[in-house]
């Protein structure tokens, strides 16, 4: 198992340096000047020249990448451009609100796919189990943005029921926070509920099937001492994956839902960054999303080993 | 591998005999028994007819749009749906259904374009990768996990924002995104076709790589690859709503539903709801079409799946 570890971790080195690469040359490929997003008013050739010389932009651009990989790897993203900011400070303060945004949605969507997904594989055909399946197409073909505008205008404009949107901390004002995070955590949540409802279901069914259900059967144990004993353990391994994925795509959920909701998260500075040039910051979302992606795939890949010890990685291929 | 290739391999008859049998049964295996399927799943024929339907309006969207999408009609803005306005106006009077059948016409070109970008260029990285092995498979296959890496529509949105918002820059990062799929699909099916007997047949046969590669083994992966096709170009169209609604796709007068969804934002609050409930059903309609179908031709024409079906 130490060894498996080593292995996976080795394997990511080139992975992560790729995904670097790429992250770093996306932005230098854009049409647009950064030097003359960062001068501002400033046309004056020679202070551009200067500027670019500063910022290091007149470098060929292997040297630019190994100056900001060297940097990077510090967690130093530089700065950005359109506020001057730290880059890391920037993402490091819209975090908090993400995560909360980001587990809030994943909490819903795994306890609604857990309970209607098991209605629905033990009661198969039933009507709960096509209104549930119907609904899991359904979820996976609306758009988040359509989805978030229609709960906005149903619930905060016609019902005024909640906040259209907004932001704020929970520590200042605990229900106004949570007030506002109803919303937008159910836009996020149905696109993976529709996902997480379809694993259980299958789970469920293939485990249902198994020898050891129908020997949980025979020796009189009740359905429910069978269902929550025995089929649920073994049909959540593969629930743990995707719950395990969806942790690690948190920003990438939330980058059109923030923008609608005006909730101050990474996401809506992704937007904003992109739409404002600002090379550094987009820079920096996009490499951490992706490392935190990687991260998260083998911390799935662990559990599982953990979880099921019928799965051995002593020569499991790449 | 299989219990299958093995019992082949075992029997006597010689190998050209079981090379023959075998490249004919390989052939045969191939074709999709499209008609047969059709009778037995009558949910192919559901979502063969809606993805027909959409294809229809889009080719069809000149003669069926009531109005010009982009005429300005001022003394008819912001008008509820109504018998003259099926999905009502918008602020600058413009016929919000009009503007929903012409808009599928960005939605369906950049789905069908992209997904071909992708298919093309994963399938064609995957054979390569998968029949060489070795340097070239290791080297491919590390770039497809960096690809993996990225959240599919946070990678979609940082490269059109990099080649600049153009509806066709929309496409290629679309089908960039939908590459890795392909890769990994037609990869791990070569890797289990490489070894059986009509490919060795072929190759002891003389038959160039080319070959081999174009005529035994992509038949062998097509019912897969129609089934990834499929659902990807339900992604396609999904994201390219995205795209649009981040103004990162095509650009206005010309309509596309993520556009004209971001652009009614601002007269939410006045509760016009109809300027983004025409496109937003326009979304879901299509989005789920090529979903249903995708799930009915996995059904239908992937046996390892049914049971869980």
């Amino acid at each position: 198992m130490g060894q498996y570890v080593l292995r996976r971790l080795l394997l990511m080195v080139p992975v992560a340096l790729l995904v670097s690469v790429i992250s770093f040359t996306l932005l230098r490929l854009s049409p647009g000047d950064p030097v003359l997003v960062f001068a501002g008013e400033e046309r004056d050739p020679a202070t551009l020249t200067a500027l670019r010389h500063e910022l290091g932009l007149d470098r060929p651009m292997p040297v630019q990448y190994v100056a900001w990989l060297r940097r990077a790897v510090q967690g130093d993203f530089g700065r950005s451009i359109r506020t001057r900011q730290p880059v890391r400070q920037a993402i490091v303060e819209r975090l908090p609100a993400t995560l909360e945004l980001g587990l809030a949605a994943l909490a819903i969507s795994i306890s609604v796919a857990l309970v209607v997904g098991t209605i629905s594989a033990i009661k198969r055909n039933s009507a709960i189990d096509l209104v549930a399946t119907g609904f899991t197409l359904a979820g996976v073909s609306l758009p988040g943005f359509f989805l978030g505008l229609s709960l906005i205008l149903l619930f905060a404009l016609v019902f005024r029921l909640l906040p259209p949107g907004g932001y704020v901390p929970f520590v200042e004002d605990p229900g106004g926070n949570l007030r506002r995070l109803i919303l937008p955590a159910i836009t996020i949540a149905t696109g993976s509920l529709a996902v997480n409802m379809r694993q259980v279901r299958s789970a469920m069914i293939e485990v249902l099937h198994q020898d050891y259900i129908r020997t949980a059967r025979a020796k009189g144990l009740s359905e429910s001492a069978v269902i929550a004993g025995h089929a649920l353990k073994n049909a959540l391994i593969p629930v743990v994956t995707l719950v395990g994925l969806q942790v690690g795509a948190v920003i990438e959920g939330a980058i059109i839902t923030e923008t609608i909701y005006f909730w101050p998260g990474v996401g809506r500075l992704a937007v904003d960054s992109i739409n404002g040039r600002d090379y550094p910051v987009v820079q920096a979302i996009v490499l951490v999303s992706a490392l935190s992606f990687m991260a998260s795939t083998l911390v799935v890949d662990l559990l599982y080993a953990w979880l099921d010890p019928r799965i051995s990685y002593q020569d499991a291929g790449a | 591998m299989s219990a299958a290739t093995g019992v082949v391999t075992t029997s006597p008859g010689g190998p050209a005999a079981v090379g023959a049998g075998a490249l004919s049964a390989g052939r045969v295996a191939a074709r999709p028994p499209l008609s047969v399927a059709l009778r037995r799943h009558p949910r192919l024929v559901v979502g063969g007819a809606l993805v027909v339907a959409l294809l229809l309006v889009s080719v069809l969207a000149p003669a069926l749009a009531p109005y010009s999408p982009t005429k300005v009609e001022s003394s008819q803005a912001l008008e509820a749906p109504s018998a003259r306005h099926l999905m009502g106006t918008d602020d600058l009077g413009r016929d919000v259904f009009s503007r929903v059948l012409w808009g599928s016409r960005v939605s369906l070109s950049v789905g069908i374009i992209s997904v071909g970008i992708g298919l093309v260029a994963g399938v064609t990285l995957g054979l390569v990768a998968g029949y060489f092995g070795g340097a070239v498979d290791l080297v491919a296959m590390r770039a497809i996990d960096a690809l993996l890496a990225f959240p599919a529509l946070l990678l979609a949105i940082a490269i059109t924002a990099a080649l600049g918002p153009k509806v066709q820059n929309a496409m290629i990062a679309i089908g960039i995104v939908a590459i890795p799929a392909y890769t990994r699909l037609t990869r791990g099916q070569v890797l289990s076709v490489r070894e059986r007997e009509f490919v060795t047949a072929a190759r002891s046969l003389g038959a160039p790589a080319w070959r081999i590669i174009l005529l035994h083994i992509l038949p062998n992966i097509a019912n897969a690859l129609v089934v990834q096709a499929t659902l990807s170009t339900a992604f396609a169209v999904l994201a390219e709503a995205a795209l649009s609604f981040l103004g990162l796709g095509s650009q206005p007068p010309m309509p596309s539903w993520g556009q004209d969804i971001a652009y009614s934002q601002r007269y939410l609050a006045n509760l016009k709801w109809w300027m983004s409930a025409g496109p937003g059903l326009a979304i879901f309609v299509a989005v789920f079409s090529f979903n249903f179908l995708g799930d009915a031709l996995r059904d239908a024409l992937d046996p390892r799946l049914r049971r869980s079906a």
